[in-house]
């Protein structure tokens, strides 16, 4: 299983670097996407992988997943959003200003 | 013999708390700012002299007041007689160019923004002198040199002038940093940064083998300071300031700083041999070169500013002999050049303000016109000379019989020359002052009428003249125990036995002293044609040198900064990458592992088909990225796989997050692709894909194995705190929830209102983006006709109606029951936004927004006041913010149940969720508003009920 989750993890990071380093505003907004959930699952899984344990206290259970990478990432996931959102906004701004979704400087207003 | 002092920190604060006043005062006339100014001077040097019979005695005033113990760092000020001679010259010629300014600058000079300059500075300067702890005294050090920076650059109008601003701050700058190194260096081997301990400890210090590099870098910085040999050539350029600055910073003050150093560390850095090779010779060179460069000078301003370097050399030199009566002597100078330059600035000032005009060749024979004026420069000027009767005499014959003795590698006529040619070029040029100016034929070609000036402007001047005669005449009763004590403070211990008096007899000085007089005479009268032969020689510009020197560092960091940001974010990114990749590994192999002894989980077969999922939905992502739209189904595809992964790795809360946060997300994405291109063109050529993929494989590899190598390990945790105290402490057996509400509540307020921003961001976006030239594009936006026609579908707007009430009471019941099993705020908000989401996708935006009742922006912002004010209601429970309490309550025909605040707390979150994820999701509909979508104003395109055909005819 950590295996599975571990190579998960390098496929999403591998899809997401890729995507950030395209030339349009739209695949790297994709790309920060993935990057989300790579660096979301990575964190996760700084508490090491436990199955059937969820960090709900009951009486006579003596072992839980690691709580805390949890809360940690919980917060990530809705802030990642609020991120993604302003970029998007600011993606969809310069497209309608320019008229062009491309994310370099063009040449002439270096 | 210390003792405390309670005046000493308030000495320092003032200038720097009055700096307000006449920044403030100025709006009630240009007399009271000054006045102002003049009253925080003054109160400060009343202060000072308060402490001066202490200090008179022989004793050691401190103030300790704790800062930052653990940095060694403290705000402790000490008073002796060093620090009280400085103190006093810059109170007291302070108060003096106080006065002189009031009346020099012009109405249309800010007043106001001048005194407060100069009280900063004043401040600074006062917390050097004061200040008994290294690092704070070179916080201070580095005020002075911005504060210097803003006077010299007082008259933003002149280029010179802020190009001398500039300059100053550059070389003044770079020395402070060096000095940096040396105090620390410094403060290392004494192992404490106070200076009295410092002081203390000569004997190691000058025997360590970081003595050498301490002493260069503490030197540096004195000598840039002090615009000694070879950083002289600031001085004159800061000539570009209005002449009281000059007065100030070249008499008293910035300039006496370094030399101030020299003398405040005199005792654990003087008299080893580097120290008096590189101090004693640095300032010989000084001392000759300024006063050679001082007399073919024709600005008035610059002969007296080489003139500064030239008798800051002498001091220099005096310091560095490393002698007890070397160091008398010096103190003594430091004394005479403060009262006779700064008012040979005051008195170079009147000429220019009544002549406008300061140029040597343009004047002469003022004597007439100017009769007070020509008799305090005269009087000054012979003082700076070294004529008898006159105090500069006194302290120059000490400094010539001092020389006399001194050997030089061997050599024992060498500094003795070269001192008497020294004091002869002095003469040379302070005989000029006079002969050139105010003496020889009247002319008719002034620029301006010339004329005394008002009482304001020549008082302060004609003060210290009389000052000047008076410690001429009678050093005894004037100078005599302020000489003794701070030199005693140089030195730190008993002096040798001298006498400070006018017929010391025929000795080496006085034969040195009448050949530079009698020679400087003469070599004045030949500075004509050698004023010609100086101008035909060619030597290299110190201005036009510094000038190609920061061009070249503009470059270079023009060509760095140009070469690695080129305006392509994907070219940074790419580097950025490559080097967290880079980095990663240098530290991974560098390291040493353990093997991994975790025991594996098995791979049951459904992961195994959520994994082939997810990797599928990458892989497809990146090939088909081009395809937007299939390329955000897959985009959801991998956050469903991504929450299973998480629904079976026992973090349910996890799960419910990342399945509804996918839900507005790629909501938000399709919102926003309706307005951008469906599709990337190919831009990249295959090379360039090949490249990124690399990069890409490499960090995707990388940090899989660094995810891997820490997942086989077994490792310890502060979780186990968490786990324990949740439910005692916190109320609560949902730990995660229990960890955002209560332990860690502070990280979840923060992270509500970076929430709360991005949501009032987007909307400050699209109001801004509709004010411009978007909304022209907007207005005139041609869809591509291929969308459906039924806008509101009658199944969908019935469906999602009828769900509304089940997903808010859904969504109330995930909140409530947040804090012992998985819910809680965050996920509860997200339920809610969906559920309200539905409404505008299926009824449409208008007939939606129309029953909105509650501002998207206003619940933002009670979200976070809820959250803040449950956090301060532990302040009524004497508790530290965001401290939780809960108890349990027993109602008739309930159960027993919970009140925590913590649930007010997540009330706060949920509040701020739903307001910023509609807010945002509401921004974009805004845009299609503009875009021309038609308003509805009913809830579907067609309404079955009613029946609006005609009806089917009889048969």
């Amino acid at each position: 299983m950590e295996l599975l989750v571990a190579s998960a993890i390098g496929v999403l990071t591998a899809a997401g670097v890729y995507l950030i380093l395209r030339l349009r505003a739209f695949p790297v907004i994709l790309g920060t996407a993935m990057l989300s959930y790579a660096v979301n699952v990575f964190l996760f899984s700084a508490g090491r992988l436990t199955i059937n344990a969820p960090p709900i206290l009951q009486k006579g259970v003596e072992t839980y997943a690691d709580p805390l990478p949890q809360a940690l990432v919980l917060t990530a996931i809705v802030i990642s959003f609020g991120m993604t959102a302003v970029v998007v906004m600011i993606a969809l701004g310069a497209f309608l200003e320019t008229g062009d979704d491309a994310i370099d400087i063009p040449e002439e207003d270096k | 013999m210390s003792q405390i002092s309670t005046l000493l920190p308030i000495i320092a604060a003032l200038p720097f708390v009055g700096a307000l006043l006449p920044g403030l005062m100025i709006r009630a006339g240009r007399n009271v700012a000054a006045s102002s100014a003049a009253l925080i001077t003054f109160l400060a040097l009343v202060m000072l002299l308060v402490e001066a019979p202490a200090v008179m005695r022989g004793e050691v005033l401190r103030a300790d007041i704790e800062w930052m113990p653990i940095l060694g760092l403290n705000v402790s000020f000490m008073l002796d007689g060093l620090g009280f001679l400085f103190a006093l010259m810059i109170l007291g010629i302070g108060l003096l160019v106080i006065l002189y300014a009031r009346f020099y600058l012009s109405r249309k000079d800010p007043m106001g923004q001048f005194f407060t300059y100069l009280l900063l500075f004043q401040g600074a300067m006062l917390g050097i002198v004061l200040s008994n702890n290294v690092l704070l005294l070179l916080i201070f050090w580095e005020l002075t040199s911005l504060s210097s920076f803003l006077l010299i650059g007082y008259w933003k109008h002149l280029p010179a002038g802020r190009q001398g601003a500039r300059m100053a701050l550059a070389v003044t700058g770079m020395g402070g940093l060096a000095m940096i190194g040396g105090m620390l260096i410094l403060g290392d081997i004494a192992g404490s940064y106070d200076l009295d301990v410092i002081l203390s400890q000569g004997e190691a210090i000058k025997a360590s083998p970081m003595y050498l590099p301490a002493l260069l870098l503490i030197l540096l910085g004195a000598f840039t300071k002090s615009a000694q040999f070879p950083f002289h050539f600031w001085l004159p350029h800061a000539m570009a300031a209005p002449t009281p600055v000059s007065a100030y910073l070249h008499s008293a003050t910035m300039v006496k700083a370094g030399i101030f150093i020299m003398a405040r560390f005199w005792p654990v850095l003087a008299g080893t041999d580097a120290w008096f090779y590189i101090v004693a010779t640095t300032g010989l060179i000084t001392m000759i070169l300024g006063a050679l460069i001082a007399l073919f000078k024709d600005d008035l301003k610059a002969l007296l500013a080489f003139s500064t370097v030239s008798q800051l050399g002498l001091i220099t030199m005096l310091l560095g002999f490393g002698s007890p009566l070397a160091a008398v002597a010096a103190v003594f100078h430091i004394i005479n050049h403060v009262v006779f330059k700064a008012a040979l600035f005051m008195s170079a000032g009147i000429v220019d303000h009544a002549l406008h005009t300061r140029d040597i060749k343009r004047l002469g024979g003022l004597a007439a016109f100017m009769p007070i004026t020509a008799t305090i420069a005269t009087i000054t000027a012979l003082s700076m000379a070294g004529i008898p009767f006159l105090n500069g005499f006194l302290s120059k014959e000490m400094m010539l019989q001092e020389a006399s003795e001194v050997v030089w590698m061997g050599n024992a006529w060498l500094v003795p020359v070269l001192a008497t040619i020294g004091a002869l070029l002095s003469v040379a040029y302070s005989l000029r002052y006079i002969m050139h100016v105010f003496a020889g034929k009247k002319r008719n070609d002034y620029p301006a009428e010339p004329h005394d000036p008002g009482f304001g402007l020549w008082a302060a001047p004609a003060l210290l003249a009389v000052l000047v005669v008076l410690i001429g005449i009678f050093p005894k009763f004037f100078v005599d125990a302020l000489v003794a004590v701070s030199a005693g403070a140089v030195v730190g211990g008993e002096l040798p036995y001298y006498s400070i008096k006018l017929w010391h007899g025929f000795n080496a000085a006085l034969y040195m002293s009448t050949i530079a007089v009698v020679a400087g005479a003469i070599f004045l009268s030949q500075q004509r044609w050698m004023a010609k032969l100086w101008d035909a020689t060619p030597r290299p510009e110190a201005k036009d040198l510094f000038d190609s020197l920061i061009a070249a560092f503009v470059r270079l960091a023009a060509w760095a900064s140009g070469g690695l940001h080129n305006g392509a974010i994907s070219r940074y990114l790419a580097i950025f990458i490559v080097i967290t990749v880079g980095l990663g590994f240098i530290s991974f192999t560098g390291g040493t592992n353990v093997a991994g002894t975790r025991e594996l989980l098995p791979i049951p077969f459904v992961a195994a088909v959520a994994w082939v999922l997810l990797v599928v939905a990458s892989i497809a992502i990146v090939t088909h990225h081009r395809a937007r739209f299939t390329a955000l189904v897959l985009l959801g595809i991998i956050g469903i796989a991504v929450s299973l992964g998480f629904v079976y790795l026992s973090a349910p809360d996890l799960a419910m997050t990342q399945i509804s946060v996918e839900v507005v997300t790629i909501m938000l994405l399709l919102l926003a692709l309706n307005f951008l291109p469906k599709k990337s063109p190919v831009e990249s050529g295959n090379l360039r894909r090949l490249r990124d993929g690399l990069i890409a494989l490499t960090a995707g590899g990388g940090i899989a194995a660094l995810a891997y190598a820490f997942m086989i390990r077994d490792f310890s945790t502060i979780s186990e705190f968490h786990l324990a105290n949740s439910y005692i402490g916190g109320g609560g057996t949902n730990v995660v929830n229990v960890i955002l509400v209560d332990f860690r509540g502070y990280d979840t307020f923060g992270e509500i209102i970076v929430l709360g921003i991005a949501g009032l961001l987007i909307f400050a976006l699209m109001e801004a983006l509709l004010a411009g030239k978007a909304s022209q594009r907007l207005a005139t936006w041609a869809d591509d006709g291929n969308l459906s026609r039924d806008r509101h579908p009658m199944m969908m707007v019935v469906v999602t109606r009828v769900m509304m009430p089940i997903a808010i009471m859904v969504g109330v019941f995930i909140f409530l029951r947040g804090h012992n099993q998985p819910g809680g705020g965050f996920i509860a908000g997200l339920v809610v936004a969906i559920a309200l989401l539905m409404q505008y996708m299926a009824s449409g935006f208008a007939w939606a927004q129309e029953r909105q009742r509650v501002e998207y922006h206003s619940m933002i912002g009670m979200g976070v006041l809820v959250a803040a004010l449950t956090g301060a209601g532990a302040w009524l429970a004497g508790r530290p913010f965001l401290t939780s309490a809960f108890g349990y309550v027993e109602l008739p025909y309930l159960e027993k149940f919970e009140l925590a605040t913590a649930a007010l707390f997540d009330l706060g979150v949920f509040l701020t969720v739903v307001g910023a994820v509609m807010l945002a999701l509401y921004s974009f509909s805004r845009l299609a508003r503009r875009a021309g979508e038609v308003a509805n104003v009913d809830p579907m395109d067609f309404d079955p009920s009613l029946d609006t055909r005609p009806a089917p005819e009889d048969t």
